[in-house]
């Protein structure tokens, strides 16, 4: 998996863009166990980071990115490009992280 | 009386530690932002020439929330409308710190520069009056110079 490269950017420095494969897509919808929640609820006494969230967050994106990643091979691409990441809070104590980008053949 | 007594008692912790803990996470925004400096960071997606092959994604995120005795204090802001600084303080802490992250990202990587960054939001945890706090998440492409 580590051969694909992965950018927001429209291009990938230095190579050209063959083809395009269309767009793909990771999603991963999250929560925490009521121990952190506890905690965080602590921590928001003081205020500063909660770092239990930070976790969470950073876990849940890469996990998208994974699956997105993931797709991109299925597809036979070597590159995503353009790639977005948005957040979503589905209900209290749950989000969704998602990200997308397109799927290209570069040289 | 005991509900008062104990909310009093969250706001005097909420005075002396979060004041605090802001000043320090202050200092230490702007001894890593030094640290960090060779990086240079930019929100353009127009690349120079001198760049080699390739790129990565990076990014940085951290969850800030405010300490009880500031979101006590906007609510009576709130009554009346006006700035909301305790807000604007901790969004600039969760900004700063999540391009933070990001450059150290990006240096791990031996990199030189991060183009096309893009910093976005999102509320965790939305309850009333329970915890309320903000994601940061600063994202951008590594490149290195030739």
């Amino acid at each position: 998996m580590t051969d694909i490269i992965v950018t927001n950017l429209e291009t990938v420095p230095g190579r050209k863009i063959i083809q395009h494969l269309g767009i793909v897509q990771g999603n991963t919808v999250r929560a925490k166990h009521v121990g952190r929640d506890i905690m965080a609820g602590l921590k928001n006494i003081v205020g500063g980071e909660l770092r239990g969230y930070t976790e969470l967050l950073t876990d849940a994106r890469e996990e998208a990115t994974q699956r997105m990643m993931g797709e991109a091979i299925e597809k036979g691409a070597n590159a995503v490009v353009n790639v977005r990441f948005s957040t979503s809070s589905i209900t209290a104590g749950a989000s969704e992280l998602y990200a997308y980008g397109t799927t290209v053949v570069v040289e | 009386m005991g509900g008062i007594l104990f909310a009093g008692f969250l706001l005097l912790i909420g005075i002396i530690f979060g004041s605090m803990n802001e000043r320090n996470h202050f200092a230490r925004i702007e001894k890593a932002e030094v640290e960090l400096s060779d990086i240079k960071i930019f929100n353009i997606k127009t690349l120079p020439d001198n760049l080699e092959k390739g790129g990565a994604l990076v990014s940085g995120n951290v969850v800030i929330a405010v300490d009880y005795f500031k979101v006590f204090i906007a609510g009576f802001i709130m009554l009346f409308g006006g700035r909301m600084s305790a807000y604007e303080k901790m969004m600039e802490r969760a900004r700063r710190e999540a391009l933070i992250r990001m450059q150290r990202e990006a240096k791990r990587l031996g990199a030189d520069a991060i183009y096309n960054t893009r910093v976005e939001f999102s509320a965790v945890g939305q309850r009333p009056n329970k915890i309320c706090g903000a994601e940061l998440l600063a994202y951008g492409t590594a490149v290195r110079y030739s």
